[in-house]
């Protein structure tokens, strides 16, 4: 992405978003460092505690961390936020490393609670 | 009080229940309608893998880490504050997207397969990918103005789809509709997983 004619900029309207900026929030880190992994309907909650001496947010790590003040889920985050998810989970990645967040899992494999179905049964019915 | 569904943090924010279902079907077919007849929509940006068709299109030099661009898609939101909300993802229709299938039906609750009766075979690759990967779902027939009906049944056989799976028409513009189809699915898996456990 060097010049405004370079053959690459016809792609770049406004549908394709942003396409190397993401990234180089995250400094080119693709996965989330520290081998956490963020589903989309995982929750991040905020800890409360204050971040290790070493960490230096980016503007984007306080972004995120203004919107954590209730638990919420990844998506919605992403969404909130208007980054691309895979960019969300790298930083988030390092805000849990910072001991800043914790993220409780949705479950991954097929959903067999049953009450948690009966839960989401009666909802959809009070609609 | 102790309950399954949520968990207490230390600030005593309740932490809600997330499931997901997923919406597919082919291009065109009514699942944005769909979504957004009972949900409140949202943007989501997400990447896609650079195809070999677009490297040299794409200039990915001095980006050695960068193998995706961005797309935009949507998703649905139903908030049952603050202990339950319900996600609705569209899979997307077309080839080039499949990608994001595997990410999207890990942990889902299960699926809404929506079928047009004049494109029928629309719908197959959805219906051979949940019964591949074992992630129950009902078959919702859209029934647009002016398209052929035909009885549940008669559809069955026609996507060879198996006696357990629900068959639903609905519109998809309908509320009401939309609701008995996801409540449907949610006993198909009910009944399912009970099914499992007795076994």
């Amino acid at each position: 992405m060097t010049g405004h004619d370079a053959p690459g900029d016809r792609w770049l309207d406004k549908d394709a978003g942003p396409v190397v900026r993401p990234y180089a929030l995250t400094k080119g880190r693709t996965t989330p460092s520290g081998g956490a992994s963020f589903g989309l309907i995982d929750v991040v909650i905020a800890t409360g505690e204050q971040p290790a001496a070493t960490f230096r947010p980016s503007p984007e790590h306080r972004r995120i961390m203004s919107l954590c003040y209730g638990p919420i889920p990844v998506v919605d985050l992403a969404s909130e936020i208007d980054l691309p998810i895979g960019v969300v989970r790298v930083l988030l990645g390092d805000l849990v490393q910072a001991g800043l967040l914790m993220v409780r899992s949705a479950p991954r494999g097929p959903v067999t609670d049953q009450n948690l179905l009966r839960t989401v049964l009666h909802a959809l019915e009070s609609l | 009080m102790r309950s399954n569904h949520y968990d207490m943090t230390a600030g005593g924010d309740a932490v809600p229940s997330t499931v997901k279902i997923l919406i597919a079907g082919g291009f065109g077919v009514g699942k944005t309608t769909l979504v957004g007849a009972i949900s409140e929509i949202r943007p989501l940006r997400t990447e896609e893998p650079l195809s070999d068709r677009s490297v040299g299109i794409d200039d990915t030099s001095g980006v050695g880490a960068k193998m995706t661009t961005t797309v935009a898609m949507d998703f649905g939101r139903i908030s049952f504050p603050p202990h339950l909300v319900i996600y609705l993802f569209g899979t997307p229709g077309q080839e080039r997207f499949w990608f994001m299938w595997d990410e999207l039906a890990i942990g889902a609750v299960g699926a809404v397969v929506l079928a047009d009766t004049r494109r029928i075979a629309d719908c197959f690759a959805a219906i051979d990918y949940f019964e591949r990967n074992g992630l129950p779902f009902v078959v919702a027939v859209n029934c647009f103005d002016g398209a052929p009906r035909f009885e549940p049944e008669d559809i069955r056989i026609a996507l060879a789809v198996s006696p357990e799976a629900p068959i639903v028409l609905c519109d998809a513009r309908c509320r009401s509709s939309v609701k008995q189809v996801l409540t449907s699915l949610i006993r198909h898996v009910l009944s399912t997983t009970s099914e499992l456990s007795r076994n």
